[in-house]
């Protein structure tokens, strides 16, 4: 049987690879990539403790299934910013758009 | 060491493994596409935590539409990226450090769990835990009102995404 810490740890592992991907890229599609990867290491947790710790309860299950709205939506709104930023400045690079920046 | 355990230890190995290609890959549509194997190998692992209908979704949602929705993006912007800058920005050490210093973090937090070591619980025979998801989100008693939140959330996120990504109408300049 595989213990409840291998996927916890692999979920935290797959999670700061996920915050490097957002803090180290400069092309912006590349940090949604890692926000998704973030994501996605959230899930394997939530589904992981669902299984292990309260399988009655689908609390877990409908918490990921959220997420996965949520997650849906943070692309479609996120990736139509990206393309309307690149129509009127022609740029992705996260750190060129700094029309409002201080 | 079961086959279990090893299947889980090869997907683990190949999801994290394409996570880091992901970040670290020089061309975006690489990282695209190592994007999609690293969701794939989190269906895997939600196929062997039992949740069959969340491997499903994790394919139809996160395979399905948002990587080809980030792909399509990526060629649209194409042009840009094929300029040669850096794909890391300068302080990507920075990032690299507090990327190790929340995995101590988060590991010496869950090594802590009481649960850390726990073998799952045996599910009932036939399992029905399908059912009683599907039952609890149209129950008013339970998951309804989130369910709902959600659904009118995606409408929200639909129509803000193509009012946002329209295409700059004549009047109106670019504000440049």
């Amino acid at each position: 049987m595989i213990p409840l810490s291998w996927y916890l740890t692999l979920a935290a592992l797959l999670f700061c690879v996920g915050v490097f991907g957002v803090l180290a890229r400069r092309n912006a599609v590349a940090i949604l990539m890692g926000i998704e990867l973030m994501l996605n290491a959230v899930n394997l947790n939530l589904v992981a403790f669902w299984r292990y710790s309260t399988p009655g309860v689908i609390a877990g299950q409908v918490f990921t299934l959220i997420v996965f709205a949520v997650a849906a939506s943070e692309a479609a709104v996120g990736l139509a910013l990206i393309i309307s930023i690149y129509r009127r400045r022609a740029t992705v690079v996260a750190d060129e758009i700094n029309l409002m920046k201080w | 060491m079961s086959v279990l355990q090893i299947i889980f230890l090869v997907t683990g190995f190949v999801t994290l493994l394409a996570g880091v290609m992901v970040v670290a890959s020089p061309k975006l549509v690489h990282a695209a596409l190592w994007l999609i194997v690293s969701l794939a190998g989190v269906a895997v692992l939600f196929v062997l935590l039992n949740a069959n209908f969340l491997a499903v979704v994790q394919v139809v949602v996160y395979i399905g539409a948002i990587a080809i929705l980030i792909i399509f993006t990526v060629m649209l912007t194409r042009r840009v990226m094929a300029d040669s800058g850096p794909t890391h920005n300068r302080t990507w050490w920075v990032a690299l450090l507090s990327a190790v210093v929340l995995l101590g973090g988060l590991l010496a937090l869950i090594w802590q769990h009481p649960a850390f070591q726990a073998v799952p619980a045996e599910l009932a025979a036939a399992d029905t835990s399908l059912t009683v998801l599907g039952t609890s989100l149209v129950d008013v008693n339970r998951y309804l009102v989130p369910f709902e939140v959600a659904s009118v959330l995606l409408l929200a996120a639909l129509i803000g995404a193509i009012a946002v990504a329209r295409p700059v109408a004549k009047g109106e300049e670019a504000d440049e």
